[in-house]
């Protein structure tokens, strides 16, 4: 890629200024006094606008239901010259995360967005990205995957590649969707692991919210130039992804290098110790810009709960209606909404789970044969905790299916009254639907 | 802030007035909300009881006559935002007018507009509450 344009830089003047200006003591951690910048997005807008204010410099994406606006947004914005980016109108998504993994190789910030069928169809060059460990950073706008056909929303897509070595994280509205992305690829660029961010099919890609939209200027303190320790480059010429035999051996210039082994016990590390840097890089941009992302979940009056709500994306904030209704009744009810699955936060969902009797999980996806994955990984994180509570598990939403926040009440009712009869199933889960 | 379908609107448009023949159509529609329908017919001539107002227009009409059809098939629905205006009153035509020149481009503007205007006029009330 890098042969094929030479001399080709992706280092423009603007952000290189304001990379310098990070450089000065405590300026990048100085409070945005700009006004509020507040627009009616949709999800897949806030996507792409986010992408524009991280400046990113090559996109590779092939459009598909519900995503299409969000190429068709950064098409504009490149061919428009509002965003300096190479758009690589690309044949499949297979190849789309191929041209983001070569881009990426040779030093540029890479975005793309796909859905379903696209991410499954990347699934291959995903494992490429993360076993590589390039920050490419990826909007996954949630949606069903057939058969049946169905172009509706649940997160069976997203979970599907939760092995791939990705860090994952969930918006639950629209100003999420935007913020995620700008943190994303200071995340990814400092931690070297390719970050996805996941927002509901329609539920926020195309429903109208007000987005505060940070000014360029802003973004430009928080998000510095990306500055990649390797860059391939035909002037110094390296090897790159050889063959890696399982154990260590020594290369062409003598190093004894990693086995394969050793490489994917790097990437495991690099994702477990991820989660500072996400809670650092949140926390900073909520001094920058108001709106605190220092915690992998949201937790919503779960101090005083003995019941909790738990769910993943826009399915939390439905929760949260749910959780007024149940407080109403007397309840004590408290929502924890999933920000971040990969990686999963244990330790503090098993410490802000603490006072839970009841935990009740609401899954927009299904392991075949098991349960939610949400649901598994309570329950792995509780393990050998001081947490004794009950947790079931309901499947709700999938291929589009409504989920109202009263059906989310009686589901928290019916396995309240379960658990005081003894008869609260725990070994499957329960479905929202009419079988 | 919910994520759910809306279950009790406080308008329901109807673009195909056949549709009418299906009770779930207007099933949840709040008590003194609009029932905004597609039709030649008078609202009173729909003979559809219930605790709400009916407004009629024909969007139909007026599509063929501006030609605002693709395919052969008339566009109602932006025409419609006219009669739905003309009935709640929730929003102005300037106002969305405003929103047709931001979202449509070229020669859809006018005739998109025209088309909003004109059934604005013609939509005939039935207020009942």
């Amino acid at each position: 890629m890098h042969a094929g344009m030479p001399g080709k830089s992706y280092n423009h003047g603007v952000t290189k200024r304001s990379c310098q200006k990070t450089r000065e003591v405590g300026d990048h951690l100085k409070k945005n006094t700009n006004k509020a910048n507040v627009r009616l997005l949709d999800g897949n807008q806030a996507a792409a606008e986010g992408a524009k204010l991280s400046r990113v410099q090559v996109i590779a994406a092939y459009p598909i239901t519900p995503q299409t606006p969000v190429t068709e947004a950064l098409s504009e914005f490149v061919e428009t010259g509002k965003l300096k980016a190479e758009y690589v109108a690309v044949e499949s998504e297979h190849s789309a995360m191929a041209v983001c993994t070569s881009a990426s190789i040779v030093g540029a910030r890479t975005f793309t967005a796909t859905s379903a069928h696209g991410l499954a169809y990347m699934h291959e060059m995903l494992h490429w990205a993360a076993g590589a460990r390039l920050p490419v950073v990826l909007a996954c706008v949630n949606r069903a995957i057939g058969a049946p056909w169905n172009v509706l929303n649940d997160q069976q897509d997203s979970i599907s590649q939760r092995d791939t070595g990705w860090i994952q994280i969930y918006a639950r509205n629209n100003q999420e969707i935007l913020d995620s992305i700008i943190q994303a690829y200071k995340i990814a660029e400092t931690v070297y692991v390719p970050v996805m961010v996941c927002y509901d099919g329609y539920v926020l890609s195309h429903t109208e919210m007000p987005v505060d939209i940070p000014s360029q200027e802003d973004v430009d303190r928080f998000l510095p130039t990306y500055k990649p320790h390797t860059v391939l480059d035909p002037a110094n010429p390296k090897n790159y992804n050889l063959v890696t035999l399982a154990d260590p051996r020594v290369n062409a210039e003598g190093i004894l290098c990693h086995g394969y082994m050793e490489l994917r016990y790097l990437l495991q590390e690099a994702l477990q110790n991820s989660a500072e840097t996400i809670t650092k890089v949140g926390g900073e941009f909520g001094e920058l810009f108001g709106r605190n992302y220092a915690n992998m979940f949201w937790k919503d009056n779960t101090d005083d709960a003995d019941i909790v709500i738990v769910a993943m994306g826009s399915l939390a904030m439905e929760a949260k209606v749910a959780m007024d209704m149940l407080r109403e009744d007397g309840l004590k009810v408290g929502v924890l909404g999933l920000r971040v699955f990969r990686p999963f936060p244990k330790d503090a969902l098993a410490k802000a789970l603490e006072k839970a009797r009841l935990i009740v999980v609401f899954d927009k996806n299904i392991s075949y044969g098991s349960e939610g994955a949400t649901s598994s990984e309570i329950k792995s994180a509780l393990y050998g905790s001081k947490v004794n509570a009950a947790i079931r598990n309901f499947i709700v939403g999938l291929g589009g299916r409504d989920v109202k926040a009263r059906e989310l009440a009686d589901a928290v009712r019916q396995s309240l009254t379960s658990l005081k009869t003894g008869g609260l199933n725990i070994a499957h889960p329960d479905w929202i639907c009419y079988i | 802030m919910t994520v759910s379908q809306v279950e009790n609107p406080d308008a329901i448009v109807v673009l195909d007035h056949t549709l009418l023949a299906y009770q779930e159509v207007i099933s949840g529609l709040n008590s003194g909300g609009w029932l905004v329908v597609n039709s030649w017919q008078l609202p009173q001539e729909l003979n559809i009881k219930g605790d709400f107002n009916t407004a009629t227009a024909d969007a139909t009409k007026i599509c063929r006559e501006l030609e605002l059809m693709v395919g052969g098939l008339p566009m109602v629905n932006t025409a419609m935002l006219g009669a739905l205006a003309r009935a709640t009153q929730i929003v102005d035509i300037p106002s969305i007018e405003k929103v047709i020149r931001k979202r449509f481009t070229n020669n859809a503007i006018d005739i998109n507009i025209a088309a909003i205007e004109k059934t604005y006029e013609i939509t005939k009330l039935d207020r009942t509450r």
